[in-house]
């Protein structure tokens, strides 16, 4: 018996997630989006081999020049090649994205789930919390988070991803408030489970479109703050190669070596319109019911 | 209607509370010692003591609290470690530039973003709504402080007609409004494009055209009532990402904002004045959310019959 109930179980999530591709696939834009996103990700991942120079390689060419077939482009005041480290740069900032969100979505998720679960006191107290850190800009509290705690890596993912719980924990919340009540969360219940396991196993998967679409959009936004706040000089040092901290070093040279600030501002913009096109996309994949 | 101010006020009291709890927590996680900084590696033991019990940091961390909310509550927001001046002072003195940079972005970007999802939603599923979701979308990615340094490469360095930096004439503040207002823009454009559709599905909007009546009348009367109200909503919504904003838009185009005063007090450690311009934006933010609650308040008839009733 158990056999046979988890090959139902997986036939239907495996056609469930075909459905969503078709819904998707239509979609020219979103795809074209997710495409991006690979790309960008298999550049992250196979830097080592795609940089033509070592993203910290001084005097690999001419300082400041412009670009050209060796530097395609160009390098900066220190002669190292800006191709290199804009590939190298992918790596930093998808890594703080998807790590800042992985720490909002989980303890928003967490937050949201158990407050919505059990409702009463609990319910009332954590979410007055979260009004508290929505009373407080995004960007303001982890610029003060990374103040307070110092400038590096691991700062800055935490900044970020504290910036970002409020909004999983609300999602969470919210559709855990509207499956409470409902009888398969009773049923489960009755046979015994715990808590916990209704959380994980009834609850959870029924905020996954939501909190899914949230994290991609988040991802988008927590690239953005990430390369925000090292533009302000509050997030990554240098000399790694950082896509917001190469910004603001090759600011100091707009007049003469322009290439410096343009391409990896570029980049930002081509990462976060990809990532949040793909989340729209994939929102009205998901639930279908939105789409108009 | 009264009650119902009354009690949106009354809700700010704790939020503030735990703000100001909440900041003070962040800023004294920081591990560097403010006396050490601010006295440098010369300094001996006596003189650091000494100075630590002038600023008050060798008392509990809750009696600091404390003594940090009721001088707040007084309007005492302490002194600059740096510059030895009033925060609250220091805070006003820098308070006009940010006013008016968030004031002319938000006009722009109301100004600029409703027309936009109106012509979207009108022109459903063809090249303009198309085009305009797309440039909502790029709008909404564009890092501002890139698009800062590109229009700053454009109009002060390329085509000289724009001072690149400062504050003072209104030149000046032409670049900085523009890159405020773009995300705001696209975050309104899209919202008034969903809050359209919805709307013109409306029974009563039926009705209003099958009664005759002309088309423009219907959008103006019928419709964009209605399509304001979620618009207003996201607009306060949006106002603390805005803030955000204002801080990274002052620092591109060195505009001695709060912003600013904030990431230069980061720099040097001057913890008063930092806590006091977050605090000081927090505050500003729950203003103008209790401001866009009250205006929502009148737009809904809804929320007035709810408290008229109860």
């Amino acid at each position: 018996m158990p056999v046979k109930k988890d090959a139902v179980k997986k036939d239907r999530r495996q056609s469930q997630i075909g459905e969503i591709w078709r819904r998707l696939r239509v979609n020219k834009g979103a795809v074209a989006g997710l495409c991006v996103i690979l790309l960008l990700t298999a550049m992250a991942v196979f830097a080592p081999w795609l940089a033509p120079y070592g993203p910290n390689k001084m005097n690999a060419g001419p300082r400041l020049a412009a670009s050209s077939l060796k530097h395609p482009l160009g390098t900066d005041s220190f002669g190292r090649d800006q191709l290199s480290r804009v590939i190298y740069g992918a790596r930093i900032s998808l890594y703080v994205g998807f790590i800042a969100v992985g720490i909002g979505a989980v303890c928003g998720g967490f937050i949201g789930a158990v407050v919505g679960y059990y409702g009463g006191r609990i319910d009332n107290i954590l979410m007055r919390l979260m009004d508290v850190l929505l009373a407080v800009p995004q960007t303001i509290l982890a610029i003060a988070i990374v103040g307070a705690l110092g400038a590096n890596l691991v700062n800055l993912m935490i900044a970020v991803g504290v910036s970002q719980i409020p909004r999983y924990a609300r999602i969470v919340r919210a559709s855990a408030l509207s499956v409470r009540g409902q009888e398969f969360i009773e049923a489960a219940r009755a046979i015994g489970a715990s808590d916990l396991r209704i959380i994980v196993e009834n609850i959870l998967p029924n905020c996954m479109a939501p909190i899914i679409v949230q994290s991609t959009l988040g991802v988008a936004s927590a690239i953005l703050s990430a390369a925000a706040l090292s533009f302000l000089g509050l997030g990554i040092q240098p000399p790694t190669p950082e896509w917001g901290s190469m910004l603001s070093l090759g600011r100091q040279y707009m007049r003469n070596a322009p290439h410096l600030t343009f391409y990896p501002g570029l980049i930002i913009a081509v990462v976060v319109l990809s990532l949040n096109i793909f989340g729209d996309g994939l929102r009205d994949a998901l639930d279908p019911r939105l789409r108009q | 209607m009264l009650r119902y101010i009354f009690k949106r006020i009354v809700f700010l009291v704790p939020v503030l509370l735990g703000v100001s709890i909440l900041i003070f927590v962040i800023i004294h996680l920081a591990p560097g010692d403010p006396a050490e900084t601010l006295l440098g590696p010369s300094a001996t033991a006596q003189d650091l003591a000494e100075l630590r019990e002038q600023l008050g940091l060798d008392k509990s961390l809750v009696l600091q609290y404390f003594t940090f909310l009721t001088n707040t509550l007084k309007g005492d927001f302490g002194r600059s470690i740096r510059t030895n001046n009033s925060v609250l002072e220091e805070l006003l003195d820098r308070f006009e530039p940010s006013l008016m940079l968030a004031i002319f972005s938000m006009t722009l970007a109301v100004a600029a973003g409703i027309p936009l999802g109106v012509l979207a939603a009108l022109r459903q599923n063809t090249w303009v709504d198309t085009l305009c979701n797309f440039v909502a979308l790029l709008g909404f990615s564009l890092p501002g402080f890139w698009l800062g340094l590109m229009l700053m490469l454009l109009f002060s360095i390329m085509v000289p007609i724009l001072p690149s930096s400062g504050y003072g004439e209104w030149k000046q503040l032409i670049m900085p409004t523009v890159v405020l207002a773009t995300n705001t823009t696209a975050v309104i454009a899209r919202m008034t494009r969903s809050s359209m559709l919805e709307v013109v599905r409306q029974d009563y909007v039926r009705t209003a055209k099958a009664k005759g009546l002309n088309g423009r009348l219907i959008l103006l009367r019928h419709i964009m009532s209605n399509v304001l109200i979620p618009v207003v909503t996201v607009v306060g919504l949006h106002f603390g990402h805005m803030l955000g904003g204002v801080v990274i838009t002052e620092t591109v185009f060195s505009i001695p904002g709060v912003g600013r005063l904030i990431i230069d007090a980061i720099r040097f450690q001057d913890y008063p004045v930092v806590q006091g311009g977050i605090l000081f934006f927090a505050f500003c933010l729950s203003l103008v959310n209790l401001g866009v609650d009250l205006i929502y308040a009148l737009l809904d008839p809804r929320i007035k019959a709810q408290y008229r009733a109860g």
